[in-house]
């Protein structure tokens, strides 16, 4: 600034009271619904002035979708079906839709991570505002770019064949629960995030546990051709259940359904998993928050 | 009047450091108070204990009439803060960055909206504001940061090296700002390396060390404490140093400081300019040709080594004993004459005696 400028309109802020213009406290929740909102703000103006972490958010279950269905379909042989690969598709969609969500906590970790390296951490600790509304403004933006990634997965996977075959509504309901279970992903990437503290190790972190969590389920092969003792942590594996849910909304479900009592109940068993994940996570990783403060 | 900021022995440790061992200090309303000392002496974990970022160990401190401790949030929205590191988000523009804390503050979007855009034409960045702060120059990014920090006029700034890593220049506007803020009437604590700094714009200075306030007083007050105003002569004969010596002893309040190999005497005095044009004469009137001769009075640089022994910036072995023998007698003086302190009549002399290029650089993170 020039100095000329900068002394002659200062002139007009002296009129300004010091002091005056503190505003009136906003309390309880919906401070805590404001202030994440405004930070759920801020995070989305940054996914759309860094495209390339939206792009290559999406080029990875497009990948899957292509490498599944055209290289590994043909022999992934999926009981009480024949073996085209169209069969396949429809099992396998469910699946990528649920390790598309899960995959979405890399992402809340490694940008609560380089967000708790920045100045601007500092800024936000130092304002009066809610403390846990960098973490849920965090979680929601992520939800938005989930919810867009879902929307142009759902078109890739219709141009190779997927087709949903129990109605809009069913397959809305499906896409509902990803959601969910997106949003209660978020606060494990939230918390992995914060302990963490160095973006790229946090990357790393949100992603290794992610290849067990999807591939030890009934993602991408039935569980009964798992040895007996995988079986069972595969049945109540919350992912499995989210995939089972959406398979059968989907109308996408090969054969009977699974008799275990976990596939039965999938949708139940989900929405409880995310509701757990989110109280206990989302309690810890404000609780983390707010003790790096101090 | 009650103190706007108020610190009682604050400590807190990290480890086994004892980052803050018994701060206390207050700033009384309406005034500056620059909190001087070298990295790592306290200084910005002073400030994040004040602002609310710190819990200390032990300790009290009221901001603005509200227990830090108790209320932090009510501290929260009294308070300014810029830190030593621009806290803006790059990928947002100018605009969008003041907007947010606006709304962080909790005002409207409407209020913070045209609060952000009378911000921005006051930091000069109105033409930048629809620009990512990326794209921001290290200044620009700074005065975005400053102008964050006074979105909602708080009567209590804290400025933490504000001007640390800037050019002259920009360190100058910002300066100004500053000074500006002062005069409206808001209480500022500010941290500093830079004596400079801490001369220009602080009513009252303390200085840390090792996460405790050494001293504490006006910069005059604190220069006092370590003597007054001396000559200093480069004389251009080595075979004239000791008719110099004798020419000049009748000003000298005590025994004058020769320097053989660099031919330059130091002579305490009383009574300033006038002294010093007497001295011009009689050196003058004996023949003796002098290289340079100037009135030099202690510096806070001075101030600082000889309460702390050792210099602002980090520095090696040998450059901190060399300070300490300058420090005592403000004998062993910096060679260049006139940028230090010096009221040289060569016309070299800088902006309160002190050139930016002397000053102490900032070396990396402070705890």
């Amino acid at each position: 600034m020039s100095t000329t400028s900068t002394s002659g309109s200062s002139g007009s802020s002296t009129a300004h009271a010091i002091g005056a213009a503190v505003p009136a406290q906003r309390r309880g929740l919906a401070a805590t619904l404001h202030d994440s909102w405004v930070v759920a703000k801020r995070n989305l103006r940054r996914m759309t002035r860094i495209p390339e972490i939206v792009v290559f958010g999406l080029m990875q279950p497009v990948m899957f979708v292509l490498l599944f269905s055209y290289v590994m379909g043909g022999a992934i042989r999926i009981p009480g079906a024949d073996s085209s690969s169209h069969t396949y598709i429809q099992f396998l969609m469910a699946g990528i839709f649920a390790q598309t969500v899960t995959f979405a906590v890399a992402g809340a970790s490694a940008g609560i991570a380089e967000d708790m390296t920045k100045g601007l951490v500092d800024r936000f600790r130092s304002l009066p505002m809610a403390r846990s509304a960098v973490l849920v403004g965090r979680t929601l933006a992520d939800l938005v770019q989930t919810a867009f990634t879902l929307v142009v997965l759902g078109l890739v996977a219709l141009l190779v064949g997927w087709r949903i075959h129990d109605g809009v509504l069913n397959a809305l309901g499906a896409f509902a629960l990803l959601l969910l279970v997106g949003y209660a992903f978020s606060w494990i990437g939230a918390l992995i995030g914060l302990s963490v503290r160095s973006p790229e190790a946090a990357t790393s972190a949100g992603l290794i546990w992610l290849f067990p969590l999807t591939f030890v389920s009934n993602a991408f092969v039935p569980v009964t051709s798992m040895p007996g003792w995988l079986q069972g942590v595969a049945y109540w594996n919350p992912f499995s259940a989210t995939v089972q849910a959406c398979r059968v909304l989907f109308g996408n479900q090969v054969g009977p359904v699974d008799p275990a009592w976990p596939m039965q109940h999938a949708a139940l068993v989900s929405v409880l998993w995310s509701v757990v994940i989110t109280a206990v996570f989302s309690w810890l990783a404000v609780r983390k928050y707010r003790s790096s403060t101090a | 009047m009650a103190p706007a900021i108020q610190a009682e022995n604050l400590v807190k440790t990290f480890g086994d450091v004892r980052a803050l061992d018994g701060v206390s200090l207050d700033v009384p309303e309406g005034t500056v108070l620059g909190l001087l000392g070298p990295n790592g002496a306290g200084k910005t974990t002073t400030v994040r204990v004040l602002t609310t970022l710190l819990r200390p160990d032990s300790g009290r401190a009221v901001v603005a009439g509200v227990d830090v401790l108790k209320h932090p949030n009510r501290v929260r929205s009294l308070i300014g803060l810029s830190g030593q590191y621009a806290a803006v988000d790059e990928y947002l523009t100018g605009f969008e960055n003041l907007t947010m804390v606006g709304e962080l503050y909790q005002m409207s979007g409407r209020d913070a909206k045209a609060r952000a855009l009378e911000l921005l034409e006051w930091f000069n960045l109105t033409e930048a504001k629809d620009r990512t702060a990326k794209t921001y120059s290290g200044g620009m990014r700074r005065r975005l940061d400053l102008a964050a920090a006074l979105v909602v006029r708080p009567p209590v700034m804290f400025l933490d090296e504000p001007t640390t890593g800037l050019d002259p220049r920009n360190r100058l506007a910002l300066w100004e700002v500053i000074e500006t803020l002062v005069e409206q009437g808001t209480t500022l604590l500010l941290t500093t390396q830079y004596l400079e700094e801490a001369d220009r714009l602080a009513h009252d200075i303390a200085v840390v060390d090792h996460g405790r306030v050494i001293a504490r007083g006006t910069a005059d007050q604190l220069k006092a404490q370590i003597g007054g105003e001396r000559i200093e002569v480069v004389v251009h004969e080595p075979g004239l140093v000791a008719d110099a010596v004798a020419a000049l002893s009748g000003y000298a309040l005590s025994e004058p400081a020769v320097e053989k190999n660099t031919r330059r005497i130091t002579l305490p005095i009383s009574g300033g300019a006038r002294v010093l044009a007497d001295a011009i004469r009689e050196l003058d009137a004996r023949g003796i040709e002098i290289d340079d001769i100037g009135l030099r009075r202690p510096t806070l640089d001075d101030v600082f080594l000889t309460l702390t022994g050792h210099v602002a910036e980090q520095q090696d072995e040998e450059g901190g004993a060399a300070a300490k023998r300058r420090g005592r007698g403000g004998r062993d003086k910096d060679k260049s004459g006139g940028t230090d302190g010096t009221d040289s009549i060569d016309g070299t002399d800088g902006i309160d005696g002190q050139g930016p290029d002397k000053q102490a650089v900032a070396a990396g993170e402070e705890r």
